[in-house]
């Protein structure tokens, strides 16, 4: 079983979805790198943390039925990957709806979840899902 | 660059599939066996061994494993190095690329490559997420992705882009399970129809339980030696041409383009540089179909068809085995199985047993040239080979 730190360490960017933005090239990233692929040794000295909106769209999404560890508690569960405002693809879950609410390109937003339990006892993991964003429910009811 | 022409004179491979009598190195010792067997060899003539292995310390808790099966060989009483190699999926092929270059360079004269993992002595649950640690484990994994969830990614956003049907993923599993039951040593050697994919279990949308290839247990081995050696030991030397490997971003979300594995593209033009040869020259391939999704994009990123109509080619019949190109023939990871690490060397034996002419009722006509591509997590890493008979 992995240890608390190991999970502990990363909560500012699991959390509050902290990247990092590289000031050589103006490029955002998530999660944070300790250098800019494109800029390389360059970027040394020059990047920053940067707390991500959170806003987005799905660039592609699936219902995860099997093949997850059993202290991932749902099943099944729609995994996506959102391409982020500022440019960034993320991996996340996205709840609160059905896989047939959802296409490629649905606004979502992020929001502070719990992840996983280690058990019924051990240490509980949060970080961010994803919800669809209200603007789709308001594009909707337009029509 | 001054390289060795090298040549592959002996393979070995063991049945694959749920073999609960078979320790890792009893199926290691049984594949090494058959390759020295087959190349006419002894073992005071091995000078070094390669072993691809992804995940030996998680599934069955044993770590140093070229060690352990150098000393199970016999061959650790000389001394020979003993070196294991890990990329994930892609650990057997990049095994063979690693003895390939020890060959090449002029270190070593007769290598002997092998590949295996013993996957099912842990549970399914358990096998999964060893395979999902070929993913980043604290931003795909951790946040609920899994290997299979990955690769639905993929294939929902490939049949978004280029219009690939559901059938036509059928299609690459009825194909490989097809070629699979032509195969004895394959894991499942039974055809199925497009039916029997679409009414299996949903694993991960659109992905059902016939879209992914199974756990299995299996070895797989290839003896090398300079060509100009080759002779001494067979008849049928079979030359490694080419050898690419390339890697791309470990998180599938960092990638350019999720439905195109940069990594495979960049493998395969090394490698077709190196031979100098084109991708219209190859008569057969074996390809890293670990979901049905995988072999479309392969085939399309192979340059055997153009980005988006890998679908299409493989519902015409284009791969199969009287197709243009021959892919699978083995019957893939799908239905041959896919012990990890002995994948990328166990396409090998397929591709060198196509260009001998002994794959009996599979052989592919006059086959003279084959390609192997081996993949490592969702693409980052990738190590393709060329062959071609002498």
């Amino acid at each position: 079983m992995a240890t608390a730190p190991r999970f502990w360490r990363e909560n500012p960017s699991r959390y509050n979805m902290v990247g990092f933005k590289c000031n050589s090239c103006g490029k955002f990233y998530f999660p944070p790198r300790i250098i800019c692929p494109l800029c390389h040794r360059k970027s040394v000295g020059k990047t920053e943390p940067v707390k991500m909106k959170g806003t987005g769209a799905i660039f592609s999404f699936t219902e995860v039925h099997e093949g997850m560890d059993e202290h991932y508690v749902q099943k099944p569960y729609i995994l996506a990957m959102v391409e982020l405002d500022e440019g960034a693809k993320v991996t996340g879950q996205v709840i609160d709806c059905d896989a047939c609410d959802l296409s490629i390109g649905t606004r979502v937003r992020s929001t502070l979840r719990k992840l996983s339990e280690e058990g019924s006892a051990g240490v509980i993991h949060y970080g961010y899902k994803f919800v669809p964003a209200r603007e789709n429910r308001e594009r909707s009811g337009d029509e | 660059m001054i390289m060795r022409r090298v040549a592959v004179i002996g393979v070995g491979i063991t049945e694959f599939g749920e073999l609960w009598d078979s320790s890792f190195r009893k199926l290691g010792i049984g594949a090494g066996l058959l390759a020295v067997s087959d190349a006419g060899i002894f073992a005071d003539q091995i000078e070094a061994l390669f072993v691809g292995n992804m995940s030996a310390g998680r599934f069955i808790r044993q770590e140093h494993v070229a060690a352990l099966i150098a000393d199970y060989s016999g061959i650790a009483r000389d001394n020979i190095p003993a070196t294991r190699v890990e990329a994930a999926g892609a650990s057997g092929g990049l095994a063979l690329r690693q003895g390939f270059m020890a060959v090449a360079s002029g270190l070593h004269d007769i290598v002997v490559v092998g590949g295996a993992e013993k996957m099912t002595d842990v549970g399914d649950v358990e096998s999964s997420m060893i395979q999902s640690s070929a993913a980043d484990q604290e931003w795909e994994t951790e946040l609920g992705a899994t290997f299979s969830g990955l690769h639905a990614l993929m294939a929902t956003r490939h049949m978004h882009d280029y219009g690939t049907t559901r059938e036509q993923l059928a299609d690459v599993a009825v194909k490989n399970h097809r070629h699979g039951a032509l195969n004895p040593k394959a894991q499942f050697r039974r055809e199925i129809n497009r039916d029997v994919v679409l009414r299996s279990p949903m694993v991960a949308s659109p992905l059902r339980v016939f879209d992914c290839a199974p756990s299995s247990d299996g070895a797989a081995a290839v003896v090398l030696c300079p060509l100009d050696m080759a002779g001494k030991f067979t008849d049928s030397p079979i030359e490694i041409v080419g050898s690419g490997q390339a890697s791309d971003s470990l998180s599938l979300h960092h990638r350019k383009d999720i439905c195109t594995m940069g990594a495979t593209r960049a493998a395969t033009q090394r490698a077709f540089k190196m031979a100098g040869l084109s991708q219209k020259d190859v008569d057969v391939a074996e390809v890293h179909d670990n979901f049905t999704i995988s072999e479309i994009i392969a085939v399309e990123d192979l340059g055997f068809f153009p980005k988006g109509e890998g679908g299409k080619a493989t519902e015409e019949g284009l791969t199969s085995l009287d197709g243009d190109v021959a892919v699978n023939t083995s019957g893939g990871l799908k239905a041959r199985g896919d012990p990890i690490g002995a994948t990328g060397v166990a396409q090998a034996v397929e591709i060198v047993c196509q260009l001998r002419g002994k794959a009996d009722k599979r052989q592919v006509k006059d086959a003279d040239v084959g390609l192997t591509q081996n993949v490592g997590g969702t693409g980052a890493t990738a190590v393709v080979h060329l062959f071609r008979r002498v």
